[in-house]
């Protein structure tokens, strides 16, 4: 990283003083994250105790067995990935190629397409629960994965257009005409050249339609009515948490087991991530 | 397609690209927005539904009954409150922690930025579950550090809200965060030194200097974060339980799915969402002008 020269007239003490908030904020923030998967091990005597300890001496896997022994978890969490796994690649694909014919070329109602891919990104998903609901029925989509990918793929590729178009643009035109200098197709220069070089802003791009897809329970609740064996994560979370009565050691351990695959994609993405909303936001 | 020998000239290829993204967005978005408006327009309920009714046109009538609830207009000035206080507490709090970002050295860098990718990256429902049992009035650890008893911080419609507005702060000033962080580091480093050398306070220097050259980052994210949280939807769903003791706690969207679904009234929960639609559409007419005045080409 570059050093932050810009900062450097920042006197000691106040530096030391920035230091120790940002360490403290840090705390703070990561608070939740940390009782969440402290909670999700204490056995059942420790979380339902009146005297809450930021620690715990005797850590037990009850709560997670709890979970995993819930019928067909095992389903469910699959039946999420498939769901996030689909809507990322699927929507990334469409995307690159409507990134590419919006910058790449000049044709009528280029701008008009611009805005209306802003508009998209305004309406509000939930209020579209209710036709969505009636168009899944129509095509006899209930109860099928395919009324949660079809959506969030439709819901995500607004936003990732809007995002990529910064990362098709930044690949020099000089090289597409070489690329065509040199006998290549324009399908060859798409898939072998261009599409390497707008990877990274594929990946940062992605990070949002995976949250939206993972995180999705209004679909789910919605047009997974009767077939539990087409439910995701977030409807079995749900089952541990009941308003009055919550069985927290297992809403704590199935939220644990739900944070953990977005947590791994967003360290794997995290350096892609920042570069790719700078270069997006400049651009 | 190798024959044409400059292959930029041809004037299908762009449709061409844009094709799977058209077909997918007109008929899973611009289809169903428009029978979004149709169903506002027409008694539909469950009867109609399961077919046992036939559908019968209603003009405004739906509207005219929306408008006439006085549970609408309170539902709407607190979607309208509770938004505005979350886009300002979340701009805030990302601003404020972007530049203590560009004050320290590595480590407490690499600290505050992965606490805050892990707030980022929790699922809005685990986020609302672990808030709810940090605040949880017989186990969470908040009221004991607080010494605040038994006290239920859902319970009251503000402190619901507050609990709620914490949540959201909680995993959307991340994105605020990182983002002007990208855009400060962008700015070069001779223009903020020479302020200093001016003699330019901390905060002046955040005023004249920074807050102008980040406008366009700025303007990015507060409309980002503004159509965020007029949607807030699972948080306030999760954790006042759909709405809150007797819907105290309703946002626009909320109201419209258990109009929808809790009620199966589908056409007045359809006319909800076109009420939220219309206002969106004018957040974005807005950011559209202010794009077009800082002379952006799209």
């Amino acid at each position: 990283m570059r050093p932050v020269s810009a900062m450097s007239f920042v006197r000691r003490p106040w530096r030391l003083l920035a230091e120790a908030s940002a360490l403290l904020i840090a705390v703070v923030v990561a608070f939740p994250l940390y009782w969440m998967v402290l909670s999700a091990f204490k056995p059942a005597g420790e979380i339902e105790s009146s005297e809450p300890r930021p620690w715990t001496l005797a850590p037990s896997l009850d709560s997670f067995r709890r979970v995993f022994e819930q019928n067909e978890f095992g389903r469910y969490f699959l039946n999420s990935l498939v769901v996030a796994c689909t809507v990322v690649i699927v929507s990334a694909l469409i995307a690159f190629l409507a990134a590419t014919a919006v910058t790449r070329f000049r044709f009528r109602f280029r701008t008009t397409l611009l805005i209306m891919f802003l508009v998209a990104q305004m309406v509000p998903v939930e209020a579209l629960t209710i036709p969505l609901f009636f168009l899944m029925r129509d095509f006899g989509q209930l109860n099928t994965l395919g009324s949660l990918i079809l959506p969030h793929i439709a819901f995500s590729l607004p936003f990732a257009i809007w995002m990529l178009r910064g990362f098709v643009k930044a690949v020099p035109e000089a090289l597409e005409e070489a690329a065509y200098m040199d006998g290549a197709s324009r399908s060859r220069f798409l898939w072998q050249i261009l599409f390497p070089l707008v990877f990274p802003g594929l990946v940062a791009t992605s990070v949002f339609s995976f949250i939206s897809a993972w995180n999705d329970f209004l679909f789910a609740k919605s047009f997974i009515i009767s077939d539990t064996s087409q439910s995701t994560l977030p409807m079995a979370l749900l089952v541990f948490y009941k308003p009055d009565e919550p069985d927290w050691g297992g809403v704590m351990a199935a939220s644990t087991v739900m944070t953990i695959p977005v947590l791994i994609f967003f360290v794997l993405v995290q350096r892609r991530l920042v570069s790719g909303l700078g270069g997006a936001v400049k651009d | 397609m190798n024959s044409s020998p400059r292959p930029m000239g041809r004037w299908s290829t762009p449709w061409l690209y844009l094709a799977p993204a058209l077909v997918v967005l007109a008929g899973l978005l611009v289809y169903p927005v428009y029978q979004l408006g149709l169903i506002s327009f027409f008694q539909y309920t469950q009867a109609q539904v399961s077919g046992g009714e036939p559908t019968t046109f209603q003009g405004f009538g739906n509207y005219a009954e929306l408008f006439g609830d006085e549970q609408f207009w309170q539902v709407l000035l607190a979607t309208v409150v509770f938004a505005a206080a979350c886009v300002v507490s979340t701009l805030a709090v990302g601003c404020a922690l972007a530049v203590l970002l560009t004050r320290v050295r590595a480590v407490p860098r690499l600290a505050l930025m992965l606490a805050a990718m892990g707030a980022w990256a929790t699922p809005a429902i685990t986020g609302s579950t672990v808030w709810l049992f940090l605040f949880d009035p017989d186990f969470g650890p908040v009221n004991r550090v607080l010494g605040l008893g038994d006290h239920s911080w859902t319970y009251g419609r503000f402190s619901a809200f507050f609990l709620v507005l914490l949540e959201v702060v909680w995993c959307s000033f991340p994105f605020v965060m990182v983002t002007v962080y990208a855009g400060i580091r962008a700015v070069p480093a001779e223009v903020l030194e020479a302020a200093a050398l001016d003699g330019a306070s901390q905060w002046r220097i955040w005023r004249s200097v920074l807050a102008p050259m980040l406008r366009p980052i700025l303007v990015v994210v507060t409309i980002q974060s503004v159509i965020w949280d007029f949607k807030v939807f699972t948080q306030i769903y999760v954790m006042t339980n759909g709405g809150g003791i007797a819907g105290q706690n309703l946002v626009l969207n909320v109201y419209a799915y258990q109009k929808a679904f809790a009620s199966s009234q589908y056409s007045l929960g359809s006319a909800i969402g076109v009420v939220m639609l219309l206002i969106l559409l004018a957040v974005t007419l807005v950011y559209l002008r202010l794009l077009r005045r800082q002379g952006e080409e799209l």
